[in-house]
């Protein structure tokens, strides 16, 4: 994580910023390797409901979770549309299928407020702080802690 | 390059060499008396103890030097290399190799064992050693022969008749005549070594006079700055022997043609020493560039495989009546190899997996544009096909390597298990060249180390009990490799007793692997030795009998994708198959069909395929069909059901059944909707990104470039007869639950 650490040194951090549903999430930038357009993912036996199936990445077999059932919002119905951001976690490779991407933002740590006091929900539970930007409110998500390396349940 | 790579790449050689040592040795104890096997072996302690010098490793130098000494009284057949002394030679074999371990990973070897080997090796070396104690054979040339003979130093090649003018006189007391030829090649000069420095120490050790050979120095434009041209021919009156000349050349050695002849006595300064006349007719064919026979060369064919082609073409260009007349030397030079990084390969291979998928992908998606299939593009793409199946033909062929490294490795767990237990054990190997991908070789050999230990420790009896039993007093193993459709089938065969069904089926009994009452056939009590927890030995020894052994190696088998079995004859040994795919890469599989998902199933696995007529399906219990072939029944497995992929179990009689043999033994019929093909698909690791799916052994890349689960046949048909004793889903389940709750 040496990077986010420069980055805070600099004092601003790069942030990619996805809708889904009437919500929007950003994850650094530093963790997406890619986004593409969705394709038709191979269904996995016995996954969870957020795990949609597995794709062809060139060769390498990349699971695809979906974002907002992850955070136990409605499942996505993928069209030709939705996009995939296939992104790090630790020393897996992960897609990540969202609605759209909206934006990439350069933020300084001043833009991040924290995470207000709510019952629990999934969503608090992997925020990392609230960006305001221009009216609008985005969520700062930490991917490392979505898809824990060392838990059995990998996406 | 700093040291310590130059260190890795001397633990590397010293591990060829050892398994050059160690394959010699036990061709000696064949009784192969080949003096080139000999040399061979000599050379492989010679070189470690070489290496081993120049980066301090004390302990093993000293080790080497000993042993050295002794093999040296081998080669002068000064010692006979009978079974004794190929005993002590294989242990200190052993020790050496333990030697080299210790100096690569630390730790130390057992100090009373080494210096037991050296008392033991010395013994040898002393024993047969006649008092002048010298290692060399000084056998001066027969001087009434017209033709005098140059000693042969026993090392196999045929000697040179060389003519002298003069007869030569009786050795004189002290001083001795050495003729020495010395010709660098090109390598000496290019480590740092200097012919006149050489010389210069060479003329301390006696009277000395040099003639240097000139002929082969081509004109001035044709010289390659690099080439060497010159040779040496040293007539030296000394009173050291012919190790101490030797010993000026020791770091020079492997990079020269150099002989050591005595000849006999102070009347030979007299011989005319310019130039002597060599009887190099019966050579003709051979490109006679350097006067001196190539003591060595073989050697360095061998030796020096990576620098290969250079050496090689140098070696045969000195005139190399050994190599002539050697073909196993030659044989061995013509095996060139180069040493490539396992990564490089590894890469290679994974990108040549794609070229193969995207090459799929690409025709697929001409095909179906493509309605009348014979454009030229299509014609293009059957090359294209044709091509890269090739490619990954001899992509998957440089991984291939023979087993041989592991056989070998058997041998010596054989003789430490049989010498632990006071029995008396060969090893006989069989097919060592088989070739296997390398991924393969590296997981066969726990197992395999496993078996031998089990069948040395249980399998063959006491030599009393075999006396009793009028068989040899020696044990035998057999271990064997071979092709066989598409795999490869080791077979590990002893003659021991057999197993002892009674005992095992107590045992099993004792152990609540089955109950008493229970009818078992032969076959069927045999492989009870695979369950886990299960041991015969009566008492738990060092070696085997922990109670972990062959479920373990079972285990292990599948995981690889292969199968074992056993079969046994009382009172005349077992023997063990195992069948193991080529290559853990690729895999033939059958393309199925199930609830619209498209799967792969390993071909290993289908015994047959067969579509179901209703009256064969017959209902049993609530949800358990079985289904009737050839008026047995089989339970019918619903794929679709067991991976979830529907809730309710389709109609057999609308879909294929495919015969599967599961490992537990007994047969299941998968249930598919649709049987799409068979084709070859290269394995993707799901665990990479994802996890361990239960019933998934992995994932491949189909044509459309769509991934395709590939089915753990056996995990399936556990987890269904999981399902009809627990009546809760089973093992499968169960594990499912649990991956949810994480």
């Amino acid at each position: 994580m040496s990077y986010i650490v420069k980055n805070l040194a600099q004092g601003d951090r790069e942030l990619i910023a996805f809708r889904v549903g009437d919500q929007e999430f950003c994850v650094n930038v530093m963790a997406v390797r890619e986004i593409r357009g969705w394709t038709k993912a191979t269904p996995m036996p016995h996954a969870p409901s957020y795990v949609i199936g597995v794709i062809n990445l060139r060769g390498a077999v990349l699971p695809i979770v979906d974002f907002s059932a992850r955070l136990g919002m409605r499942k996505t119905e993928p069209t030709q549309r939705h996009v995939i951001i296939v992104s790090q976690v630790g020393s897996r490779i992960v897609g990540l299928l969202v609605e759209a991407v909206s934006d990439i933002l350069t933020v300084t740590e001043d833009n991040i407020q924290a995470v207000p006091e709510v019952a629990s929900s999934l969503v608090k539970q992997y925020a990392r702080g609230i960006l305001a930007i221009d009216k609008r409110m985005i969520c700062m998500i930490e991917l490392d802690s979505l898809f824990p390396e060392n838990e059995s349940e990998a996406a | 390059m700093d040291m310590n790579e130059i260190k890795e790449i001397f633990f590397q050689e010293c591990e060829e060499q050892l398994a050059e040592l160690e394959s010699g040795l036990l061709k000696l104890n064949d009784g192969d008396r080949d003096p080139e096997t000999v040399n061979a072996v000599f050379r492989a302690v010679h070189s470690i103890k070489g290496g081993a010098g120049a980066f301090g490793l004390d302990d093993l130098v000293s080790f080497a030097h000993v042993f050295e000494t002794t093999l040296d009284c081998v080669r002068s057949n000064k010692l006979e290399p009978n079974q004794d002394v190929l005993k002590v030679m294989l242990k200190s074999a052993d020790v050496l190799a333990d030697l080299v371990t210790c100096s690569r990973d630390g730790g130390s070897v057992e100090d009373s064992r080494t210096r037991g080997l050296v008392k033991e090796l010395e013994a040898l070396a002393k024993g047969e050693m006649p008092s002048g104690g010298a290692a060399e054979a000084p056998k001066p040339a027969a001087a009434a022969a017209p033709a005098a003979v140059a000693p042969t130093d026993d090392s196999g090649f045929q000697p040179i008749p060389f003519s002298f003018d003069d007869d030569f006189g009786s050795d004189d007391a002290g001083k001795t005549m050495f003729e020495v030829t010395f010709k660098p090649r090109r390598d000496l000069y290019s480590k740092g070594n200097e012919a006149a420095l050489l010389l210069r120490d060479l003329s301390r050790l006696g009277e000395m006079s040099i003639n240097c050979d000139t002929d082969a120095l081509p004109a001035l434009e044709a010289m390659d700055p690099e080439e060497t041209y010159f040779s040496w021919t040293i007539s030296i009156s000394t009173e050291k022997t012919e190790q101490d000349i030797r010993a000026v050349f020791e770091f020079a050695e492997w990079d020269c043609d150099l002989e050591v002849n005595e000849i006999a006595a102070e009347a030979a300064e007299e011989l005319p020493m310019v130039p002597v006349p060599f009887d190099l007719s019966a050579l003709d064919d051979e490109p006679a560039a350097a006067p001196a026979p190539a003591a060595e060369a073989p050697a360095d064919t061998k030796m020096a495989a990576a620098a290969a082609r250079v050496e090689k073409k140098e070696a045969a260009a000195a005139p190399a009546a050994a190599a002539a007349n050697n073909a196993a030397a030659a044989a061995n030079a013509a095996g060139q190899t180069i040493r490539v990084d396992l990564d490089r390969v590894d890469r290679l291979i994974n990108l040549v997996g794609e070229l193969v998928i995207n090459q799929a992908m690409l025709s697929q998606s001409v095909v179906e544009n493509d309605t009348n299939g014979t454009s030229a593009v299509n014609m293009g793409l059957e090359e294209l096909q044709q091509l890269t199946r090739e490619i990954q033909d001899s992509v998957m062929a440089i991984r291939a390597q023979p087993v041989k490294p592991v056989f070998q490795r058997m041998s010596r767990i054989v003789r430490e298990v049989a010498d632990m237990v006071g029995k008396s054990i060969r090893l006989v190997t069989e097919g060592e060249n088989t070739e296997v991908d390398k991924t393969v070789i590296d997981k066969i050999a726990e197992p395999l180390t496993h078996m031998i230990r089990n069948a040395v420790d249980h399998g063959i009896e006491s030599p009393e009990k075999r006396e009793a039993a009028g068989k040899d007093p020696e044990g035998t193993i057999k271990l064997s490799a071979k092709h066989r459709s598409g795999r490869i089938l080791i077979e590990l065969i002893d003659d021991g007793g057999g197993i002892n069904r009674e005992r095992v089926r107590q045992k099993a009994i004792d152990n609540d692997l089955i109950s008493p009452d229970a009818n078992l056939s032969d076959e069927e009590i045999d492989n009870l030795i695979f369950a886990p927890g299960f041991s015969t030995a009566d008492k738990i020894s060092d070696i085997s009998g922990r109670g972990v052994g062959m479920d373990v190696v079972k285990r292990s088998i599948q995981a690889l994708g292969g199968r074992i079995s056993i079969s046994s004859r009382p009172g005349l040994g077992s023997t063990f198959t195992m069948s193991l795919p080529l290559t853990l890469a690729v895999l033939d599989g059958m393309v199925v069909t199930v609830a619209g998902q498209t799967l792969v199933v390993p071909l290993t696995a289908i015994v047959e395929t067969l579509q179901p007529e209703a009256s064969a399906i017959h209902s049993f219990g609530a949800t358990q069909r079985l289904i009737s072939i050839r008026n047995s029944f089989c339970p019918l497995v619903d794929v679709g059901r067991i991976l979830n992929f529907r809730s309710t179990q389709a109609n057999p009689v609308e879909g294929v059944a495919l015969l599967v043999e599961s490992e537990g033994g007994g047969q299941r019929a998968l249930m598919v909707d649709a049987i799409q093909g068979q084709r070859q698909v290269v394995i993707k690791s799901l665990e990479a990104n994802y996890t361990h799916v239960p019933g998934i052994a992995a994932a491949t890349i189909l044509g459309d470039g769509r991934v395709a689960l590939i089915l753990d046949v056996d995990a399936v048909v556990g987890a269904s007869r999981g399902q009809s004793m627990k009546q809760d889903g089973g093992a499968l389940k169960a594990d499912v639950s649990l991956a949810a709750a994480g």
